[in-house]
C-alpha cells in the first residue's frame, strides 16, 4: 500500500479565448479495488481512491467523491468557462492517505 | 430479478412496469443511500439529461454523461450530482460537488454495474430542489465481482 499513486493525466487546451467554454478531461490509473472481488479463490484487498478535487486559480471548481461503483482508472470530463488565464490544480486522494496531483495552465 | 425484498409491496409484475420508482424505493439499501445524500428533500422527476448505453457490454466501465438542465451561475446552479445503482452490492456510486463557476452542470464519468439494473441520478439545486432521472441498463458482463 505504500507504493506511490500513478501519475494522473489531464487534457486541457493550452490557450483559450475569454468567455470560451473548454473541455477538461482527467484520467487517473488506479485499480479501485472494492474488497468485494475474488481472484483465484481469494478476496483482493480494498484499495480505493476517495476523492478528486479540482481547483481553478485556487478555488474549488468540482469535487468528486468515489464510492464502490466508480470504475477502475477513474475518467472524468467537465467544462470550464474561461474568465482569464486559469491554473488548474487537481488532486486525487486515497483511503490510505496517499495523494497525486496534476496541474495545467490555460492561457488567455 | 428477485421479488423477495418487495413482498407485500407489489401486487404483481404489472405494478413493476407501471410504477418503477416505487419498485426501486422498496429496496431499503437504495433508499438509505439516497437519503444519506439528500436528507428528507422531496424529489422532482426530470430536469436532467442522462446519457448511458441501454446495453453495457462491460459492466466494469459503463460511460455515464449527466447534464442538469440549469444555468450554472450564482443565482441558479446545481450544487451536487449523485449517482446510485439499484442492484450493485453497494448502491452508492459517486457524488459530485459543483461550483457555480463551472461552465455548465455537466459531468461525464465511468461506473461499475454488477448486473441488469437501474441507475438513479439526483441533482441538488442551490434552492433546495432535488431532481431525479432513472435509466434502465442491461449488463452483459458484470463489473463488480469479476
Amino acid at each position: 500500500m505504500s507504493t506511490p499513486l500513478s501519475v494522473p493525466r489531464i487534457r486541457a487546451p493550452r490557450t483559450a479565448k475569454l468567455g470560451e467554454i473548454v473541455e477538461i478531461r482527467t484520467l487517473m490509473e488506479h485499480p479501485m479495488e472494492t474488497g468485494l472481488r475474488m481472484e483465484a479463490g481469494r478476496t483482493v484487498g480494498r484499495d480505493m481512491l476517495t476523492r478528486m478535487i479540482v481547483r481553478a486559480n485556487g478555488e474549488i471548481l468540482l469535487q468528486a467523491e468515489f464510492r464502490n461503483g466508480t470504475s477502475a482508472n477513474p475518467y472524468h470530463v467537465f467544462f470550464l468557462k474561461i474568465a482569464g488565464t486559469t491554473d488548474l490544480d487537481i488532486i486525487w486522494l486515497d483511503e490510505s492517505g496517499r495523494s497525486a496531483k496534476a496541474q495545467a495552465r490555460i492561457a488567455v | 430479478m428477485t421479488q423477495t425484498s418487495r413482498r407485500g409491496f407489489l401486487i404483481g409484475a404489472v405494478a413493476l412496469v407501471t410504477v418503477p420508482w416505487e419498485a426501486i424505493a422498496s429496496d431499503d439499501a437504495v433508499v438509505a443511500a439516497v437519503r444519506e445524500q439528500i436528507g428528507a428533500a422531496e424529489i422532482i422527476d426530470g430536469g436532467i439529461a442522462l446519457r448511458v448505453p441501454t446495453v453495457a457490454e462491460n459492466g466494469g466501465q459503463v460511460p455515464v454523461s449527466i447534464l442538469v438542465d440549469t444555468p450554472q451561475n450564482d443565482e441558479s446552479h446545481a450544487i451536487a450530482i449523485h449517482v446510485f445503482a439499484t442492484r450493485n452490492p453497494t448502491p452508492g456510486v459517486t457524488s459530485f460537488r459543483l461550483s457555480p463557476k463551472l461552465a455548465r452542470a455537466e459531468v461525464q464519468t465511468r461506473i461499475r454495474l454488477a448486473q441488469d439494473q437501474q441507475i438513479i441520478v439526483l441533482a441538488q439545486m442551490n434552492d433546495g430542489r432535488v431532481h431525479r432521472v432513472v435509466a434502465d441498463i442491461r449488463v452483459t458482463t458484470g463489473g463488480c465481482l469479476s
